[in-house]
């Protein structure tokens, strides 16, 4: 378990240093960004050689790769372009977009989850037709669809909630961004689930743990579901570095100032500090939520060992 | 409403789940919170709040509240008027001498002396303080010294600004420039306390001004407090308590929040909610003239658009264009068919003059059909239409106005859009010449001077000259503008070098763009100046 674990954190290091460099080579190709701060004006010559110098946009592409992996090291990320360190809005915007992903989790994986062992254990009955008609209708709405209409309801015209997100994120402000931003993948936990469910009902143990005379709901909680899981937590280990990276249009639309919109920020203004730094994080987020998933199989699956 | 019940209490069972309290919604700490405070929507302002480094209007609301200058403009006519200045005055448009009025001080105390101003100009033009605004000390002796092309500068200060006294100081120019004094509106000219250069970085974190207004705190990103400064000595003191500035993600979200009555006043109306605006609003809905003209500019520097008769093929593609429909239909009048190349805020006083354009800027598609193939037809058979596809939500316009072109001409694939991806990448074709064909421009007045609006775009080499438009005659017209020392002469000269625009046609007037907004009920008094910002100080809460 131990030497698993380091192998895959010493694997870790190419794929963190291959990812940057794509993400910064990606960002570069986009052009000079010292163009755009100067509005619909031409930048007078003089200052954007200056802002050009100060930002090391000046020298060859490899030695601004090698700068700023140098600085990382250092735990500097670099300066965002009105000023702020990247890793002062890195500080606001990870636990804001961890608070929304959490809620986005939990709605996803409990109502996900119920869902897909009852329309697993009574296939082809009502319950079933019901579920599948539900996860297909909410799989072909566009998040964007769901959120301005789930946001002008809930905020405006029944005033529930507020429609915008204040600075600080409570997590009771987050309940419905966080619903929009699970639904999607609300409907693939149930789907994943319900399929797994459904096929592992006739498994041998099961019908053993029947055989023994256990009480259903031990069956199917203690034995049946354990083992259907591995599937839904594969999923959902990856889910989470979508949600916190892919937010984009759930945190625009309800004004969370999380990583999405510093990301779409940082693109808009083409400020590779900012996206470069955002997305390291991400990857390393995608790592680590990998590892995790890999190590909860052995957990589920008592079958399943790693030396 | 049994769905709509089943889905509260959905939503209230996970609150539950994450032991949170948001259910039932309904008490507001935004908006209608503190006793005379007001909330209005913000952006996230691209550089540090410097006065000389701040070009957009974003970080230009800020400093409007806690900036007086030597002059502000009227914010209802645009003229410009004088504040801190008691005189200026000149006898040869060159030497200035600024006389300042006795009583005015930052909030934090400290005096507002000739060497405020001083200081803060010479801050402002020093290259390597990268101010984004230093182009705009360029008329002011020694500013080669200080802001070389390239390499180190000379000296540190403008030879041209001397401190005489107290409250005197003058300012040598390096050219004649008559309208100059009405240009020390603009933020860049504020006056700096010396905590701006002693404690910088605190400083940049909570500015200090001397206008209406003093920041209580300011969360980067997020949002800014600014309270009524009672100490402040102009007479325009704020009516009202404060304002909160929040930064919204997107437009969309905070109309949003205005119709569900947690935020008082919106100054960007999303497009896609003009249609509704009237309805959601009724009249607390603005949409009044700003000093904003859009254009489609031709790259002169291009052969097959600059050459024997291309203007007739420039001036035929300008009357295929169906500048009242468009307006009327995509911008739901928030925009105004243009005719001349300045701005009607500036008022005929100003030198705006209805129609200079003539039957060019007129919608004649047989016309246009005519000029088209005198001029030698579209380079190639066709023609596009360059913009910025990441922000403004340029495509509808264009692609309209290349319907127009299409239906005038007869040809259904003679103009189509051509989109560049971000806007610094569209900045950079154009300032590198790369641009095959015309390209959408928008020029925001940095001053309610019709100078504004000719020179630093078609003047020859001028910094925003972006199409490269060079005509002898129409710089020798400026030159004479600004060396009129009566303002008459100055305005006319300014039109008769507008007369030049028109008959060649670097660029094609399309309309001038009004400044919208909308507010709640808690709120009245509202207006915006002539560069669509909300002037705060007014508004009243009741």
């Amino acid at each position: 378990m131990g030497r698993y674990v380091i192998r895959r954190l010493l694997q870790m290091i190419p794929v963190f240093i291959g990812s940057t460099l794509l993400i910064f080579l990606m960002v570069y190709a986009l052009g000079d960004p010292v163009a755009a701060l100067f509005g619909d004006r031409a930048p007078d010559p003089a200052t954007a050689a200056q802002i050009r110098a100060d930002l090391y946009l000046d020298q060859p592409l490899w030695k601004q790769y090698l700068h700023y992996m140098a600085q990382i090291f250092q735990g500097n990320f670099g300066t965002a372009f009105n000023g702020q360190p990247v890793t002062e809005l890195m500080g606001a915007a990870f636990p804001v977009t961890l608070r929304l992903t959490l809620v986005a989790v939990v709605i996803e994986m409990v109502a996900g989850i119920v869902l897909g062992v009852f329309s697993g254990l009574r296939r082809g009955r009502t319950v079933d037709t019901t579920v599948l008609i539900f996860t297909l209708v909410v799989v072909s709405i566009p998040t964007f669809v769901s959120g301005y209409v789930l946001q002008y309801l809930f905020g405006v015209k029944w005033n529930w909630v507020k429609p915008a997100v204040s600075s600080e994120a409570p997590l009771g402000e987050l309940l419905l961004p966080g619903l929009v931003l699970a639904l999607v993948s609300l409907a693939y936990v149930t789907r994943l689930t319900r399929t797994s469910i459904a096929e592992n009902a006739r498994a041998d143990y099961v019908r053993t743990a029947v055989a023994k005379g256990l009480p259903r709901r031990r069956v199917v909680t203690r034995h049946l579901l354990r083992n259907s899981l591995i599937p839904v937590v594969t999923f959902i280990g990856t889910d989470i570095g979508a949600l916190m990276g892919g937010a984009i249009v759930t945190e625009r639309i309800f004004n969370i100032h999380g990583v999405g919109f510093q990301l779409y920020q940082g693109i808009l203004r083409q400020n590779s500090p900012t996206v470069v730094g955002f997305v390291t994080i991400l990857v390393l987020v995608f790592l680590v939520a990998n590892l995790l998933v890999d190590l909860l199989y052995a957990v589920l699956d008592p079958r399943i060992r790693y030396a | 409403m049994r769905g709509a019940e089943r889905a509260k209490w959905g939503v209230c069972a996970v609150s539950v789940v994450l032991a949170a309290t948001a259910c039932g919604g309904g008490v507001d700490t935004r908006g209608s919170g503190a006793a005379g405070i007001v909330s209005s929507s913000w952006g996230d302002p691209q550089n540090p709040l410097e006065p000389a480094n701040t070009n957009e209007v974003q970080g230009g609301k800020v400093l409007e509240m806690i900036f007086r200058g030597l002059k502000r403009y009227n914010p209802r006519t645009g003229a410009a008027e004088n504040v801190i200045a008691d005189r200026i005055e000149t006898t040869d448009s060159r030497h200035y001498t600024v006389t300042l009025k006795p009583g005015w001080t930052f909030s934090n105390g400290e005096k507002v002396t000739a060497k405020s101003f001083v200081d803060a100009w010479n801050y402002g033009a020093l290259i390597t303080n990268r101010q984004k605004n230093a182009p705009f000390f360029q008329y002011i002796e020694g500013f080669d010294a200080v802001h070389p092309e390239n390499g180190r500068p000379k000296t540190k200060t403008l030879s041209g600004l001397k401190v005489a006294s107290p409250t005197k100081f003058t300012v040598a120019l390096n050219q004649k420039f008559s309208s100059w004094p009405d240009t020390l509106g603009y933020t860049a000219f504020m006056p700096l306390p010396q905590t701006f250069y002693s404690h910088h970085d605190a400083w940049v974190k909570k500015p200090v001004g001397n206008g209406p207004y003093a920041v209580e705190s300011y969360t980067k990103g997020s949002v800014m407090k600014l309270r009524k400064w009672s100490g402040y000595p102009g007479p325009d003191k704020a009516r009202n308590g404060g304002i909160d500035l929040q930064v919204y993600t997107d437009n969309n979200t905070a109309y949003t929040d205005l119709q569900a009555g947690n935020l008082d006043l919106v100054d960007d109306i999303p497009a896609t909610q003009l249609k509704n605006v009237h309805a959601d609003l009724g009249d607390r809905y603005i949409n009044q003239p700003a000093g904003v003209i859009q254009t489609l500019t031709f790259p002169m520097y291009d052969k097959r658009w600059n050459g024997k008769n291309s203007e007739k093929l420039r001036r035929g593609i300008s009357m295929a264009i169906d500048r009242a429909s468009i307006t009327k239909e995509i911008f739901r009048n928030t925009r105004t068919p243009a005719t001349d190349w300045t701005s009607p805020v500036l008022g005929t006083k100003g030198g705006f003059q209805d129609g200079i354009c003539g039957e060019a800027c007129e919608f004649r598609p047989d016309r246009a059909k005519e000029l088209v193939k005198e001029g030698g037809g579209l380079p190639g058979g066709r023609m596009t239409i360059a913009y910025n596809a990441d922000t403004g939500s340029h495509k509808d316009w264009i692609d309209a106005i290349c319907n127009s072109i299409n239906n005038a001409l007869d040809n259904d694939k003679a103009c189509v859009g051509a989109p560049v991806g971000t806007f610094a990448d569209f900045r950079n074709r154009i300032s590198s010449e790369k641009m095959t064909g015309p390209f959408r421009a928008g020029w925001q007045m940095d001053y309610p001077l019709i100078q504004n609006f000719l020179q630093p775009m078609y003047y020859s080499k001028a910094s925003s000259n972006d199409g490269k438009y060079s005509n002898p005659k129409f710089d020798k017209l400026v030159n004479e503008a600004n060396a009129a020392t009566d303002r008459k002469e100055t305005i006319s000269k300014f039109q008769d070098a507008e007369r030049v625009l028109a008959t060649d046609m670097p660029t094609i007037p399309l309309w001038y763009q009004n400044g919208n907004g909308g507010y709640s009920d808690r709120i009245a008094h509202v207006a915006l100046n002539p560069f669509s910002v909300p002037v705060y100080n007014e508004i009243t809460v009741h």
